[in-house]
């Protein structure tokens, strides 16, 4: 598949604009359609893009295994974070009201952060998932390992 | 009434395809039906004005789920065995029973439902009015469904995504350790005889090509 002219421009002039409208679905949630669930497979998708193109290889060069795994963590931590910040600031867990002088800006920090911990979240386990996958057929069933243009496309 | 003739336009869409899926005994039709039935879904969301659930279902079903199915379809095999005969009447009286007891189950409790957009239904008059007066007023957040998602309903969407967290998990632990254990055996084989999973392993080889081939 990487040697198709056609498909390797394509992905190059699509995968910032993806990763570009990943980002406004993310942060743009608030007035228009979209979150962190939806934005965090767009962006998924864009990185999947890239490697369905480009190679399984090039994919893990671009985003490592302990990126995905970080991501996959960090935007539960993130989440529970801002709860367990709601506490110390004396409200209730996940209580956003209390984050700013102003409760309703408070709710918009919060509401923010929230989202991006799920937006990270979702892009670590669409990535993880795909790169699990993809890896474990090469693994499997690769003719051996140091060839690295055996498992797709043949 | 345009909006009623077409969601019965996009359901009998859906059933198409449904019928399609059932009737192809191929792989890569059946996920690229899939697609389009998550597709034809967002659609008929999008005509009952539930936006963000159209676009997730477009971006989740259609897009990602497509791809991981691609990607998962190229170590199964490409065709659906042959079904067994059919025995006569017998064999398939209960599913049948439970058909139809299920469908009429679900037309008589169908019935009683409030019509769509009704103001007077239950769902309309319990917190939904404190929620749609104050994400506009208190708030100052156009999108209803992002105020309540992540903060009214803040708890439920952090136990959604320790779920999605759980099950990324799960399906990595699993994978992973399969992976490295496949790996290291081809390591431990790799000058002597590969007998013992040749068979295995090159019938995998025809079915990871054909399926890249495919994707």
């Amino acid at each position: 598949m990487r040697d198709n002219p056609i498909l390797r421009v394509t992905a190059k002039i699509l995968f910032a604009p993806i990763i570009v409208f990943g980002l406004y679905v993310q942060f743009h949630g608030d007035y228009s359609p979209g979150g962190g669930f939806q934005a965090g497979v767009i962006i998924a998708a864009a990185f999947i893009l890239h490697a369905l193109i480009f190679g399984l290889e090039a994919g893990r060069r671009l985003v490592p295994g302990w990126v995905n795994l970080a991501m996959l963590a960090g935007g539960v931590i993130v989440y529970g974070g801002v709860g367990v910040a709601g506490m110390m600031l004396d409200g209730l867990f996940l209580d956003y009201n209390v984050l700013s002088y102003d409760a309703s800006k408070g709710q918009h920090y919060g509401i923010i952060l929230v989202e991006f911990g799920v937006g990270l979240t979702v892009t670590g386990v669409m990535l993880a998932l795909f790169h699990a996958f993809a890896g474990f057929a090469e693994a499997h069933y690769k003719p051996s390992s140091g060839d690295k243009n055996g498992e797709r496309g043949s | 009434m345009a909006v009623t003739l077409t969601n019965a336009l996009l359901l009998a869409l859906l059933v198409f395809i449904l019928v399609l899926v059932i009737r192809t005994r191929k792989l890569f039709p059946v996920v690229v039906l899939a697609g389009a039935y998550s597709l034809v879904s967002a659609a008929m969301f999008v005509n009952l004005d539930a936006v963000d659930v159209a676009f997730t279902e477009a971006a989740v079903g259609a897009g990602i789920s497509t791809v991981l199915f691609l990607a998962a379809m190229a170590y199964l095999p490409g065709t659906e065995k042959e079904p067994p005969e059919a025995k006569g009447l017998m064999h398939i009286l209960p599913a049948l029973v439970v058909c139809f007891a299920g469908g009429a189950l679900l037309i008589a409790a169908a019935v009683e439902l409030p019509a769509v957009g009704d103001p007077t239904a239950p769902a309309h008059n319990h917190v939904a009015p404190r929620y749609l007066e104050e994400s506009g007023s208190f708030l100052h957040i156009p999108n209803v469904v992002t105020t309540v998602l992540a903060s009214y309903r803040g708890f439920d969407t952090f136990g959604e995504t320790v779920v999605v967290f759980t099950a990324g998990l799960g399906v990595l632990v699993l994978l992973a350790g399969h992976t490295r254990t496949a790996m290291r055996r081809r390591k431990d084989d790799a000058g002597n005889t590969r007998k013992a999973n040749s068979g295995k392993a090159n019938s995998g080889k025809a079915n990871s090509g054909r399926g890249g081939g495919d994707a």
